[in-house]
């Protein structure tokens, strides 16, 4: 005995569940978000409680240019899954190119506030407090970076060969939730780091 | 894929050889062989973490014993600990949680079914990794002994000032590996029972099996990053120099208390939750009545979830956090257990007014809630801080917490073996064995950790590997070691139950308790692709409803 | 398989009723005492809170646990199936709002009691505030001993902590400050107080003001390490004049005595003076214990063995045989250079 059936649900009645995907990605989402979330408590418990070497307000300044960089490429994305959804994978593929290169963009500016840091400033992880709390929060964020970079990076190698369609709207849509989420745990890591930390 | 069952290798000579079925076992990515995989792995683990707690009893039995000397025996509690918790419980619950959820809400395989494979082995390489740290040649790089910094691993006792060597990084990198383990899985049971239920299976119509474990994993997902967070920190102080826990650089001993324990508390509840499903499922079913307050009992866990992460410093009473912030997680800790004792309420309800049938799951219940019971009221004890500063540390928080993991989680979990064996197996279990391994492991049990309290009130510390004569503690050790032998005797009654019962239990059917969820209307053990039309159900007992056409459930409901 | 439907007695739970009770009395029993850690024998007024509460926490969760404990014995004895049962599903019961209601809100009302007594205790420990003629000690965990400074005194010794006893007429409590040189302690002697953590760069403090002379006994209670077992807590407390001339006494540098000179010779040319101060010499290592007065101690080692001439040439020698894995290394001297030195370490009163 292996069907239960009483009787076929009346036609309006739909059975709709929400997508496996979407849900999924939600569920990593609050995973890294309580990862996240630690080392925001880690660097806003030890503001001020270094015991020697330089302070936030002594070597940081905001980088705004390289954050409107990642901030406009959640944009470029959204416009990019639209292109797909509407079936121009051409321009799909373009918004997505662009993407990838404000992301790279943000990593470099990243990648060129360190090297300025350690070689000018003489901030290491192992400076003090502010050091170790910085370049691990910071340097997490990155690494989130450098991942969704990864799998958008796939994506757009997937669409140059040709595999990519209308019909994996969905699945683009679930990758560009990774991304959004990695530009608003930026904007959490800004605000903590370059406005209330100095 | 195969139309034959598909659960254990066949008993009877096939001609597929061995080496084949080896690969489609390492290869699987069906839910049921998955869940096996880590149910057996889970009984390998707690032969092992077994072992290690006898030698500590064997160590602990009179005072200034020479069994093992004090550096062997912190390694051992600190294994026993983080073996029993990661590699036993954890492992065994996930297994019952993959094998068991489709099938009950009507669905063919979890959410991702390769997501769930990698956990597994994330997981199964977790626990090797941790035990290759026994691996002891001092001339083999990288190896060294067992961590033996306790499984909580306070700082600054973690760093590498007073822990030389490897074997905190072993902890530290097993735990890590196998928390992305549990964090897939989690992702998966959230998204499995989300998005899978089969049609007409509301939430409100799904068994507490899945609710409990949909609960279970959202706690999963928030709680074991804050340990994966800390873990990173702790390597960052440990290699790169960071000041994480560093306190010569102003670093906080604290704050690692504080991070370890927003994971640590919401952690018993990762583990008690399936528990407390296993109980929801079963006595029902030997009670011959629904679960009273079906309602009742989907909003206690709700709510009991969301409470558990505000609890976490009752463990960090004696810390020295100011009154008003002890004052504050005394009353978040009492107010969990007001849900909590709703649910032995709801299980007392089910069980009146009903027909009981004492087969060995229900024994195993029955047993679940009188432990359950005292286990709960000596933790609402030691939520009056004061009296903590007291029992905190000492051996009555160890004979609390093994009375709800022992006496509560491990006898359902043994219920839940018994309960679910003829389904994966197809067998039967012999029943008289399992009334001996229930009497001998509650006798083992009680000798244990009835009296493991008195040391703890009389001032016994934990995480000692010898003690002084004259302080009044040396019979109520010897009589805590007596009881392990039960315990153990136990234990290898029920794994020689399960193995001779695989090869020559009688043919078991495919309800043979008379059951009312989705798992029983599908062959013991079930087909690869779990049932041949998706069913449709109409209430929280469909298998009722089809037995009881004159009175189903979906008109009282 | 048919089920038994002969009466089911539950050992577990009457085995367990019995415990509770038989212990709760020999608690209770001020005379002789069970164990010189019991925190049911209080004899300072932290502890005598903490155990106050505990008689009304014990009561209430003792209630509870007897009702709920009876309800299961009955429901399990009184719901099972017969031999003689016709076969049908009893009545099929799903919930009753009234009683979820019920056994809700009276666990409520169980809670807020005991958080407002709870709360009360806490207020009471942690809000005292310091008396003028409080004693002041500074109490530093150390791996796997315990130091102790008398700041107003003076004073540095080790392992033996020595308070004046307190009066409730003329209350002479003793604040201790709670630091760590290296990794997290606890100090616990349960008859005077509460535990309260050793945590390094985070200070602590607590109080006592035991009510009778005599010796106390604890240890330490969180885990520190290889021999955490063996940091062994003695606090001595004494009548106020004995007290007085104890820290007289502990004020002094060491006195010379020729006699042993040989022995200082060898103390004071070997790593000894590297890790232990003696007052008035130029030994002055913090890294041990202060043995100025090592012989005024009844205990070496934290507690880990008694204060005689073999145990101390045994520690000397090889501590691991004491204490395995404690922080001295074993001193290298030959059997005369022993002797001499533990002749001299005899001096030290």
């Amino acid at each position: 005995m292996n069907a239960i059936s009483t009787t076929m649900p009346p036609p309006e009645l739909q059975w709709k569940l929400p997508a496996r995907g979407r849900v999924g990605m939600y569920a990593l989402i609050a995973a890294e978000a309580a990862i996240f979330t630690i080392f925001v408590v880690a660097y806003l418990f030890y503001i001020g409680k270094s015991l020697s070497g330089p302070r936030p307000r002594d070597v940081l300044s905001p980088p705004i240019f390289y954050t409107v960089c990642l901030l406009s490429s959640s944009l470029t994305m959204h416009l990019a899954g639209m292109r797909l959804r509407g079936g121009k994978v051409p321009s799909f593929g373009a918004w997505l190119l662009l993407t990838i290169t404000l992301g790279s963009v943000f990593l470099y500016g990243t990648a060129s506030e360190w090297h300025r840091l350690i070689y000018e400033d003489g901030l290491t992880i192992t400076t003090n407090l502010f050091g170790t709390t910085y370049y691990s929060l910071v340097g997490l964020h990155g690494f989130h970076v450098v991942m969704g970079l990864l799998g958008l990076t796939t994506v757009m190698l997937f669409t140059i060969l040709g595999a990519v369609r209308q019909e994996h709207g969905e699945r683009i849509e679930v990758l560009s939730l990774y991304w959004h989420f990695v530009d608003a745990v930026w904007v959490m890591v800004f605000t903590v780091v370059y406005v209330i930390g100095r | 894929m195969s139309t034959e069952s598909m659960a254990w290798p066949s008993t009877t000579a096939e001609s597929r050889p061995f080496i084949d079925q080896l690969h489609e076992w390492a290869t699987t990515v069906d839910h049921k062989r998955l869940g096996i995989l880590y149910i057996v792995y889970a009984l390998v683990f707690l032969v092992i973490g077994g072992i290690e707690a006898t030698v500590i009893r064997i160590q602990l039995i009179r005072p200034h014993n020479n069994f093992v000397s004090p550096q062997v025996f912190n390694r051992m509690f600190t294994m026993h600990g983080t073996t029993m918790i990661f590699f036993v419980v954890m492992p065994v619950l996930f297994g019952f949680a993959n094998y068991l959820i489709p099938l009950m809400i009507g669905a063919r395989d979890m959410a991702f079914p390769r997501l769930n494979a990698f956990s597994f082995w994330m997981t199964a390489f977790g626990g090797l990794l941790l035990y290759f740290s026994l691996v002891g040649a001092n001339g083999l790089y990288g190896a060294g002994n067992a961590p033996d910094v306790g499984w909580f691993a306070y700082a600054p006792l973690t760093s590498q000032t007073f822990s030389l060597g490897h074997s905190t990084d072993f902890w530290t990198l097993a735990l890590l590996v196998s928390g992305f383990g549990s964090i897939g899985t989690a992702i998966n049971i959230v998204a499995t029972i989300l998005c899978l239920r089969c049609p007409g299976m509301t939430l409100a119509k799904m068994p507490l099996f899945a609710w409990l474990n949909l609960v279970m994993a959202g706690l999963v997902i928030l709680a074991v990053s804050p340990l994966t967070a800390a873990q990173i920190m702790l390597l960052l102080d440990r290699y790169l120099g960071a000041h994480f826990f560093d306190t010569q650089a102003g670093g906080s001993a604290v704050i690692w208390m504080h991070f370890f324990w927003i994971f640590g508390h919401p952690e018993v509840y990762v583990l008690v939750l399936p528990a407390f499903a296993f109980a929801s499922e079963i006595i029902p079913v030997f009670s011959r009545k629904p679960i009273f307050g079906y309602p009742v009992m989907v909003g206690a866990t709700v709510a009991i979830g969301f409470i558990s992460m505000s609890v976490w410093a009752h463990h960090m009473f004696t810390v020295g956090m100011g009154a008003t912030v002890n004052t504050f997680f005394v009353i978040s800790t009492m107010a969990i257990a007001v849900p909590t004792g709703i649910k032995i309420f709801n299980w007392l309800a089910t069980m009146w007014g009903g027909k009981i049938e004492f087969k060995t799951p229900m024994l195993f219940c029955i047993a679940f809630l009188f432990q359950f019971l005292v286990a709960g009221l000596t933790g609402v004890m030691m939520s009056a801080a004061p009296f903590d500063w007291q029992l905190g540390n000492s051996y009555f928080v160890v004979a609390h917490f093994h009375y709800v993991i022992v006496g509560g989680i491990l006898f359902t979990l043994f219920a839940a073996f018994y309960y679910w064996f003829p389904k994966m197996s197809g067998k039967m279990y012999s029943e008289r064995l399992g009334k001996l391994h229930f009497w001998l492991f509650l006798i083992g049990f009680h000798l244990t950790f009835d009296f493991m309290h008195i040391p703890g009130l009389l001032g016994m510390p934990r995480r000692i590997y010898t003690y002084e004569p004259g302080r009044g503690w040396d019979t109520w050790n010897l009589i805590v070691t007596v009881g392990v032998f039960f315990q153990a005797a136990g234990i290898l009654v029920f794994l020689g139950n399960l193995i001779w019962s695989y090869y020559r239990g009688e043919t078991a059917g495919d309800d043979p308790w008379d059951a009312w969820t989705l798992e029983w209307s599908t062959n013991s053990p079930p087909p690869a692709y779990n049932f041949a039309s998706i069913p449709e159900v109409k209430s929280r007992r469909p298998l009722w409803d089809l037995k009881h056409t004159d009175d189903p459930d979906w008109k009282y409901e | 398989m048919q089920s038994r439907g002969s009466t089911k007695w539950h050992p577990r739970g009457s085995q367990i009723l019995v415990c509770v009770c038989c212990t709760a009395a020999a608690f209770a029993d001020p005379a002789p005492p069970l164990s010189p850690t019991n925190i049911f024998a209080p004899a300072s007024t932290p502890a005598k809170s903490i155990f106050g509460l505990s008689l009304f926490v014990l009561a209430v969760t003792g209630a509870i646990f007897l009702i709920v404990f009876t309800l299961l014995l009955y429901s399990v004895v009184k719901f099972r199936k017969r031999k003689s049962d016709d076969g049908r599903e009893p009545p099929q019961v799903y919930g009753s709002n009234q009683v979820e209601l019920a056994w809700t809100i009276i666990p409520i009302l169980i809670v807020l009691a005991l958080f407002m007594a709870t709360a009360r205790v806490i207020a009471s420990v942690q809000k005292q505030a310091r008396l003028d003629n409080a004693i002041e000690v500074v109490a530093i965990g150390h791996q796997f001993w315990w130091e102790y400074r008398y700041p107003g005194f003076g004073v540095v010794t080790a392992n033996e902590l020595h308070v004046p006893v307190s009066d409730d007429h003329h209350p002479t409590p003793t604040f201790i400050k709670l630091l760590s040189a290296d990794t997290d302690h606890s100090f616990w002697v349960p008859r005077l107080a509460g535990k309260t953590d050793l945590i390094p760069n985070h200070p602590n403090s607590m109080w006592i003001d035991p009510h009778e002379a005599g010796v106390y006994l604890g240890q330490c209670a969180q885990y520190c390490g290889t021999q955490h077992a063996k940091m062994l807590l003695r606090v001595y407390v004494q009548p106020r004049a004995d007290f007085d001339r104890w820290i007289q006494g502990q004020r002094q540098s060491a006195t010379e005595s020729s006699a042993a000179s040989q022995g200082q010779r060898i103390f004071e040319t070997t790593s000894c003076i590297k890790c232990h101060t003696v007052a008035g010499t130029v030994a002055n290592g913090h890294f041990g214990p202060d043995l100025t007065h090592l012989m005024s101690r009844e205990t070496i080692a934290a507690g880990a063995a008694k204060n005689t001439p073999e145990n101390l040439r045994q520690w000397i020698l090889n501590p691991d045989a004491i204490k395995p894995g404690s922080l001295m290394p074993a001193m290298q001297l030959s059997d005369q250079d022993l002797d001499a030195l533990t002749a001299y370490l005899g001096t030290l009163r």
